[in-house]
């Protein structure tokens, strides 16, 4: 695979909501490749934050009390919004549990 | 228990995994072991300096000192001995010096470990003090050492190997890349006959409905279920003062990218692939006795006291993924780091065995890190030196289910 098809985010399932930085120094404004590993589809997504990898971007616009999907599974829910290409992490998500 | 195979197996491994023998020693009860130490095992908190001291005198011995052991009760002191017997049953363990304060419990620990026939001997300080007890214990050690170092290894099918697996400082890329690797070799090793061993019950939280499916029966799963209900009511809800962010997910796992316990569980889980199944529910540093085959461990998520548990079980090579750069080692049992974070590998490459990296660039697929991870176990096995071992990192640490009396 050529450099310029390493993507910069990868997302577990085509039913998750957010998907996972996988670059060092992502900027904001990045048009980034990504790539849904169950089925192998690419989507494209702009970045609207610097984010560090390993962290999260939605992939389409969350509000406060909406199900974050990962593993095609419900991970937690939004405490505040992130908008498509926002950072989703522990300022705006939490555990269901506990 | 294990069943006793041919240790010189010509048959050649199938296409696609490669050398699946490996050179172990086979000790008195026919386990396989991959390293051979000679260990000076205190009963209690109070005889960590004499065998330190026997450890100092007596070259290519090793002490394990550890807190607990003294005034414990009911469930406590049976996972205290159960770990100490277990540790020293270990067939990575060739011969045993046990030092107790008293020769009561002492003896109750050399009585547990002797079953296995290998060499193993007590000493219990009081009536006697450290210098004369260090003197005793050091002549045997010295016998116990010379002895091991002339004991050889011989060619062992791969179904003769006990491996187990836990991670930690998790993060993101574990879910995507190490813990996946995981699970693709538990899915080619474990139907060829090896032992593997899950566990980390609170950290299944939030998977707990994919886990118990995987169970082999449902009577199995439903073993599972009240160990992991157990778990979150004894420990979790008895205990807790919010939701748990900082200790799970950690510090280190936030930092990572993970923000809730239920994305760190569905990572995890990923440790036990996509075809195998559980066929037991192990107490903490229970031996399985169901014969080959995938178990879970009821432990909690803490890596040391996890691989503690899991070598006191009988498990003598341990696979670890790590996001963010957990450094844990066992002086028992080689801890084998992967890790599928490219910046974890550019700052701190010295801790990672096996380097999956490749997984986020989509350059390698989980068939071959998988196969990487294999191959790695096998030299692991047949005597390379991890990360963890070169470096001296030797955790060992006894899980203490409550206060003593």
């Amino acid at each position: 695979m050529s450099k310029s098809n390493i993507p910069q985010f990868l997302v577990h399932s085509p039913k998750d909501n957010v998907g996972v930085v996988v670059v060092e120094d992502l900027k904001a404004g990045t048009k980034m490749l990504g790539v849904v590993t169950e089925n192998d589809t690419t989507i494209h997504v702009t970045a609207k934050h610097d984010i560090p990898i390993g962290h999260k971007i939605a992939l389409k616009d969350l509000k406060e009390g909406d199900t974050v999907i990962k593993y095609g599974e419900d991970v937690g829910r939004m405490t505040g919004s992130a908008k498509e290409g926002e950072h989703v992490h522990v300022h705006n998500h939490r555990t269901k549990r506990w | 228990m294990p069943t006793k195979t041919s240790a010189t197996k010509k048959s050649k491994p199938s296409a696609g995994t490669s050398n699946l023998s490996f050179w172990g020693w086979r000790r008195e009860n026919g386990r396989v072991g991959v390293r051979n130490h000679v260990i000076i095992l205190p009963l209690d908190d109070l005889s960590n300096a004499a065998c330190e001291a026997v450890a100092n005198n007596i070259k290519g011995t090793m002490a394990l000192p550890h807190h607990y052991g003294r005034l414990q009760f009911g469930e406590d002191l049976e996972l205290h001995f159960r770990t100490l017997i277990g540790t020293g049953s270990n067939p990575n363990v060739a011969a045993v010096v046990v030092i107790g304060i008293e020769d009561g419990w002492t003896d109750r620990v050399v009585k547990g470990i002797a079953k296995t026939g290998k060499p193993v001997v007590g000493f219990g300080i009081e009536g006697h003090g450290d210098i004369a007890t260090i003197a005793k214990a050091s002549y045997k050690a010295k016998e116990f050492v010379q002895r091991a170092s002339e004991l050889k290894r011989e060619e062992c099918d791969i179904s003769e190997l006990w491996v187990s697996t836990k991670c930690g400082e998790s993060d993101t890329t574990t879910g995507l890349g190490s813990c996946p690797t995981v699970g693709n070799m538990y899915d080619k090793l474990i139907p060829k006959g090896i032992h593997g061993v899950f566990g980390e019950t609170s950290e299944i939280t939030g998977a707990e409905h994919i886990c118990v499916k995987r169970a082999a029966t449902p009577a199995i799963g439903e073993k599972w279920m009240k160990t992991f209900q157990a778990y979150q009511a004894e420990v979790i809800e008895a205990n807790k003062v919010d939701d748990l962010s900082e200790s799970q997910p950690t510090k280190g796992n936030i930092a990572g990218g993970l923000s809730s316990i239920e994305e760190k569980a569905l990572g995890n889980l990923e440790k036990i692939g996509r075809t195998c199944t559980f066929i037991d529910v192990l107490k903490p540093a229970e031996t399985p006795a169901q014969g080959p085959g995938l178990y879970y461990m009821d432990t909690s998520s803490a890596a040391a006291e996890c691989v503690t548990l899991m070598a006191a079980g009988g498990y003598v090579v341990h696979t670890f993924p790590t996001g963010q750069g957990n450094i844990i080692g066992n002086p028992i049992v080689p801890v084998i780091k992967i890790s599928a974070n490219p910046k974890t590998l550019r700052t701190m490459p010295e801790h990672i065995d096996v380097d999956v990296t490749g997984i986020l660039r989509r350059e390698m697929t989980l068939d071959t890190a998988g196969d990487a991870l294999i191959d790695m176990i096998v030299r692991t096995s047949n005597g390379r030196l991890t990360a963890a071992e070169a470096l001296g990192h030797r955790e060992f640490v006894m899980t203490k289910l409550y206060r003593s009396a």
